[in-house]
């Protein structure tokens, strides 16, 4: 394939997401390259870790350990130093290689968190991966979402703004 | 869904070219009020004012309630646009997540490739 045919593939990968439900978000996507190859990017930590904090979320990966195994454990630490450092941590409750990753997500408080399930599909050489979250209830999804704390000011930011502009044109 | 949000931003500004609206909207900002309430802040008949808030109802930025006898306003604000601008901003981190993953998928077919070969 040379490198006009590659680009021409990739821009058929759309990234699609969508809440399917109150507690459920659902990603979607297209890879040119085979199940096992997609399936070691997300379970060798040196390769996911050149993947999983792109620039734009501004927050580095500090470390990751990952025993990718039915029961085994996983902690991803973020950060740009050790003071302001957090992690995410959980279990594999189900591992098939190149084809299927389920882990839960321990980090919140109160004990239960979302549960991820990441497959992997042949598709015509390529592969399909649907990246899925399970969260406890309607309102951790919202937080999670919203991000920290930032949905009242933030709305009354923007509402400040939209009158204030609203204000300088009459 | 960009389309979606312009047309819900222009029906929005629509919304907010009265001052009496933008005035609701900087009180209910304050504190929740009835439209009773809002009636006798803005010295309007009732009538009035509820026309008001029904125009701010069906944009979304106010959220109404009839507790009982009284209907009680609240800022309703971008309930669904913001609900669209987190789904927005959670696409855009897988996005530059696949972006990253796609480069370094190319490396390793191209390491695969390497090895296959060479053996």
């Amino acid at each position: 394939m040379d490198q006009d045919d590659s680009a021409a593939a990739r821009t058929q990968n759309m990234t699609k997401v969508e809440r399917t439900s109150d507690r459920e978000m659902r990603v979607t996507r297209s890879f040119d390259a085979p199940p096992h190859v997609i399936f070691e990017a997300w379970t060798k930590p040196d390769l996911f870790m050149r993947w999983w904090a792109p620039k734009s979320m501004g927050m580095p990966i500090r470390s990751c350990e990952m025993d990718v195994r039915t029961g085994g454990s996983y902690r991803l630490e973020f950060g740009k130093d050790a003071s302001d450092s957090f992690a995410f941590f959980g279990k594999y409750i189900e591992v098939v290689p190149n084809a299927r990753l389920v882990w839960t997500n321990e980090e919140g408080e109160g004990g239960e968190g979302a549960v991820t399930t990441v497959t992997f599909e042949e598709k015509d050489g390529g592969t399909f991966l649907t990246f899925h979250e399970l969260y406890p209830s309607k309102e951790a999804l919202d937080e999670s979402l919203v991000g920290m704390d930032s949905f009242m000011p933030e709305q009354f930011d923007q509402l400040d703004a939209l009158l204030a502009d609203l204000g300088a044109a009459t | 869904m960009v389309q979606h949000a312009h047309n819900a931003l222009d029906a929005s500004f629509a919304a907010l070219s009265d001052p009496t609206r933008r005035g609701v909207l900087e009180r209910l900002a304050r504190a929740d009020a009835s439209i009773t309430d809002l009636a006798d802040t803005f010295h309007m008949t009732l009538t009035g004012m509820k026309k008001h808030v029904g125009i701010l109802e069906q944009v979304g930025l106010v959220a109404t309630e009839k507790v009982g006898r009284v209907r009680t306003c609240r800022l309703g604000f971008i309930g669904l646009e913001a609900e669209a601008a987190w789904i927005e901003r959670y696409r855009q981190t897988w996005v530059d997540r696949f972006d990253a993953l796609d480069a370094l998928v190319d490396e390793m077919k191209m390491k695969e490739k390497m090895d296959g070969s060479g053996r």
